[in-house]
Formats: C-alpha cells, structure tokens, sequence
C-alpha cells in the first residue's frame, strides 16, 4: 500500500471533493442567503448584509406557531434520545446473551428500517384511529363520563413517539451490536469475581466502557428523531412538529425568512452534534487519563 | 421497564454465582429485550396487520365500514388489464424510474467515495475525518437541504444566472426547479450517504492481503477490483441498494417538494388519499407499495445471497 499515488488517487480524489462541494454547497447557499438584505429575494445576488429575516422569523411566521414546533420537536428529540439509548443499551445486553426468539426480534428490527416510512406512518395512523373508535365506543355502551369527551390518543407522546422509535431503535440496536462485538467480557468477570453484583457491573464497568458508544446512539436518536418528517407525517394528530411546518412553509413562504429558519434548525442540529462528539471525546480523554493514573 | 430486571440479576448473582445465574440470565434476557420487542410488536407489527384489514374494509365519505370488501383492490388495479396503462402502474413506472435513475448515480458514486476513504486514505484520523464529512449533512433537516436547491436551481437561480453570463444560453432553463431532474438531483443529495457507509464497511472489513496476494499473482488493478475487492463488497452494495431502493419507492416529500407538487409517486398517492380519510383505499395502496419493495428485496438478495455474503 507504501506505492506512491497513482492517477487513480488524484481521480477519486477529485470525484470526492466535487461530491463535498455538491453536499455542502446549497446548505451554505441558504446560510449566506439567510443574511440577505430587507429587500432581498430568494436569490443571489444578496441585497445587502442584515439579520433582518431572523427577526422576522422572531416575530414568527405566518399563522404558524414556529416556535412551539421547534419546543415540541426539542422535547420529542429528547424524549427518544433517552429511550432509544435505554432500550437499545437493555436489548443490546439480551442479545449477548442469548434468548429464543432472538432472530425474529433482529428481523423486526430490520424490517423496521425496510418498511417504507409512509406504510409505517399509515399504519401507526390506523391503528390510533381504530383506538379512538373503540373507546368512543366503549364509551357510548358503558356511559362512562370520563370517557365521554375522549379526543384522541394520537399525540406527540404516543403515536408520535412510536413512530420515531421504529426509525431510531433498528439504529441504536446495529450500533449495541457493533459495540458489544468489541468489548471484552473479561472485564465484566473481573468485575464479578471482585464481588460486584449484576447492577453494580453495569454501572461501574459496561456503562464507563461503553459510554462513548452510548453517546453516539443518544446523537442519533435524537437527530434522526428531530429532523423525522416521514414517519411523523400521518402519526403525529393536531400539533405538527418543526419539519412537518417546514414542509408545509415550503410552498407558502417565498422570502428569506425560510432560509433563515433553515439556519435556526442546522444551528440547533450542529450544537447538539458538537455537544455530543466534545463529550465523547472528553470521556475518551478523561479514560485515558485514569488509565495513565492507574499505572 | 428494564430497571426491574436489575434486582433480580443481584439475587441471581447472590444466590448462586455461576452455575444458577444461567437459567436466571435467560429471564433477564427476556425482560431486557421485552421494551424493544414490545415497541416493534406496537409501532409496527400490529399497524401493518390493521393496515392489511383496513385495506379489504368498505368505506364512504364520512367513515370507514367494517364489511369486507376486494373493492380496494379493485380500485387500484382498475383499468390495468386495457391497453393503455392504468394510473396505477404508470404511478409506479415513474416511481420505479426514480429509483433506477437514483442507483444510477448513488452505486457508483457512493462506492469511488467508499473506496476512495477506504483504500487511497492512508491515516486512520483522516479517514475517519473524512467520513464524518460526509455523514454531517446527513444530520440536518431533509426540508433544509431540499429547499436549499432553489437558489442554484431556481429561474433566477445560481446555475441560470452564470450560464446567461456566459452567453452559453438566452433564456434561463425553467426545468432545473420542479422537474425530474430536480427530483433525482435531491434524491442522489439525501441518498448517497446511505450507500458510502454500508459499502464502506464491507470495503473496510476486507483483508488487504487478499489484494497483495491477487497483485503478486499478476492481477492488473482492473482485474483486482472486478475479481477481488467487487465481490468482497456485495453485501454493502445489497444494503446500500436496498436502503436507497425503500427510501426513494416510498417517498412523498422530496417527489412533492422537488417536483413541485406535479409528479407522481406511490408514497403521494398514499398521502393524498390519507388527507381525503380514504384510509381502506390508502392502505390496500400501503399494503400493494410493500408487496412490490419486498419483491424488489427478494430480488436483489437471491442475485447476491445476503445470507451467504454475511
């Protein structure tokens, strides 16, 4: 591998490059357009430099509370972050171990990810509006008056929350797997011949190892979870998430004010990125450091 | 829900170190993976099953009637045993298009990016740096990076205004925005970056001496690549395509944001069907959409026996 580079190097090199350029070129675009002067348009040439369309997007953009949106989609982000890490971390540990059905949960959870996310969505729909139906039923036949005045089930928490999970657990399980392929069950021995029980091994010993690696599930749990739009569009009920209104202001709002949301929400997606990757490589760092202090 | 396993692993462990703490094990595997298996069995399993029904249920405008009915079915097949071709399958014609256009693009790309970090990068850090290059973007709103296409793309766009400069044209080119092109422009920009990582793992897992080997038998670097590292790279070629394959037959939002609102696709039709609370209709669409992504799958792993390869 030690031979110098080839034409074949500087090719692919360049194929690369123009495939950065192409990946990163339109989303820069809309960041340097988002700063367009008061009487800009969606296109260059810019009309000037201003924040004027953040603080239009301030005062919110039509009748659409975009605000809320982007509460809502924080809280639902975070929300499936914590069970995505909580119950990809618990499934990552039975699948080590072993028990029947393994392969019929694996292959759910595959499916999952091949499953069309509009099937999914549509499903998820279904089955909460069939819910609905059966309650208000009940309802009427017992004439209960808590249930009297039943909505619906759908909602951020519910429905919602199902339909991001089925998107972001297949992840969070291929990334356990990967995870616990490399980590060495000797240390968990060490740890039990020491006299620590169960509880106190997965604490003290597989969490810190693996911490890293959970950190990166949480990142993905909750980007995919935040930027979900497919899943969420027929599960979702009454109050839409940020890139449900997104596509919908997609056709409505012709000024700058959608770039600069556009702006706003890479802004919040590369805060937490940053966050998590400085945090991985903070525990990384302090590990070693603890190492080096051990010997 | 996991957290109550915890106690029963400390008395599994306090009563019988090793030889009890299998059979106990085996429970807590259970309760371990239940949270999982639960939420697969809720969000999934059983939507697709009331999908199923849903799609042989009669309905009218105000509600959906639980008599069975093939009526559904019916209605989207409708017209397709006459000459010319029904909405149905001209639907899927054009959703079928993207997807081949799509591959087109993203296999071949996506495996030079693949090989490229993987063979001609040297340090593991630069690869690694590199790689997260490529799967940042992946973290920010599809919408986002749809929408930003319009000021390169746009009448006025970026692309027209450099081309009328340069005298190459008069009139701006109206279908760069809202067109196919604009489609499979959008899907190869959201997409490739499902085919760069599965490819770039089987490419990462081969061993190099395998190449070293296939060099000193005389091999040229065609030869090695066709010979050795392709088939070595089938199964993240297969995951890749059938990533790209799901996501670009069942999608409605880059079709009707790229496309303008004007070009048929499976995933729309679903859609469009859902807000008319047509919902038998939606789903025996849904249920048909899933029977041809299967097929697709099933074809793709008996060209290349995953099973095998993995």
């Amino acid at each position: 591998m030690d031979q110098p580079r080839g034409r074949a190097f500087y090719l692919l090199a360049a194929v690369f490059a123009l495939y950065v350029l192409f990946l990163y070129g339109p989303t820069l675009t809309i960041l340097a357009l988002s700063f367009q002067g008061p009487s800009g348009g969606l296109t260059f040439p810019m009309n000037g430099v201003s924040t004027h369309w953040f603080a239009k997007l301030w005062e919110g953009v039509g009748v659409i509370d975009i605000w809320a949106a982007l509460r809502r989609s924080l809280a639902l982000g975070l929300v499936v972050m914590a069970l995505t890490v909580g119950i990809a971390f618990y499934a990552g540990l039975a699948f080590r171990k072993g028990f029947r059905g393994a392969g019929l949960v694996f292959a759910l959870a595959v499916s999952s990810l091949i499953v069309p996310s509009i099937v999914v969505s549509l499903g998820i729909g279904l089955e909460f509006r069939l819910l609905d139906d059966a309650v208000k039923a009940f309802a009427a036949a017992t004439g209960w008056g808590f249930l009297q005045d039943h909505g619906t089930l759908m909602g951020l928490y519910s429905s919602a929350l199902g339909a991001h999970l089925t998107w972001t657990l297949p992840f969070g399980l291929l990334i356990m797997f990967a995870v616990f392929n490399r980590f060495d069950p000797a240390y968990e021995e060490a740890a039990r011949d020491l006299g620590a029980s169960g509880p106190q091994t997965l604490r003290h010993v597989v969490v810190p190892i693996l911490a890293p690696a959970l950190v990166g599930v949480a990142l993905f749990g909750f980007t995919l979870s935040f930027d979900e739009l497919a899943r969420t569009s027929q599960a979702i009920g009454g109050r839409n998430t940020l890139p449900l209104e997104l596509q919908g202001l997609t056709t409505t709002v012709t000024t700058p004010e959608i770039y600069a949301l556009g702006t706003v929400t890479t802004a919040v997606s590369a805060l937490v990125i940053g966050t998590a990757l400085g945090l991985t490589l903070w525990l990384q760092k302090r590990r070693a450091r603890r190492a080096l202090a051990g010997l | 829900m996991s957290d109550l396993a915890l106690p029963a692993a400390a008395a599994a462990n306090t009563a019988a170190p090793t030889v009890a703490a299998r059979p106990r094990g085996r429970a807590l595997a259970y309760l371990q993976a239940a949270p999982l298996a639960l939420v697969f069995l809720v969000f999934l399993v059983v939507p697709l099953v009331l999908t199923g029904i849903v799609s042989l249920w009669e309905y009218n405008e105000y509600e959906i009637i639980p008599a069975l009915t093939l009526q559904n079915y019916a209605d989207v097949f409708d017209g397709c045993l006459s000459a010319d071709l029904c909405t149905t399958v001209r639907t899927y014609l054009s959703t079928v298009k993207f997807v081949a256009l799509t591959l087109a693009i993203t296999l071949p790309l996506g495996f030079a990016i693949a090989y490229f970090l993987a063979f001609h990068i040297r340090s593991g850090t630069v690869r690694m740096g590199l790689f997260l290059l490529c799967t940042i973007p992946f973290w920010t709103s599809n919408v986002i990076r749809m929408i930003s296409w319009i000021p390169l793309l746009g009448r006025n766009g970026l692309v027209n205004d450099t081309l009328r400069t340069l005298g190459l044209i008069r009139e701006p080119i109206e279908g760069l925005l809202y067109s196919d092109f604009a489609v499979v422009l959008a899907f190869v920009h959201l997409d490739t970056v499902f085919m760069i990582v599965p490819i770039f793992n089987s490419l990462a897992r081969i061993d190099r001496r395998l190449i070293e080997a296939a060099r000193d038998g005389g091999a040229s670097g065609a030869q090695i690549l066709w010979n050795v590292i392709l088939p070595l790279a089938k199964p993240g070629i297969a995951i890749g395509t059938i990533f790209v394959t799901t996501l670009v037959m069942g999608d409605f939002v880059t079709v009707g944001v790229m496309g303008g609102q004007q070009i048929a696709s499976v995933g729309k039709v679903i859609q469009v069907q859902m807000s008319y609370l047509q919902f038998p209709a939606a789903a025996a669409n849904a249920v048909v959409l899933l029977a041809a992504v299967l097929l697709m799958i099933l074809g793709l792993t008996r060209m290349i026996d995953l099973r095998r390869e993995l």
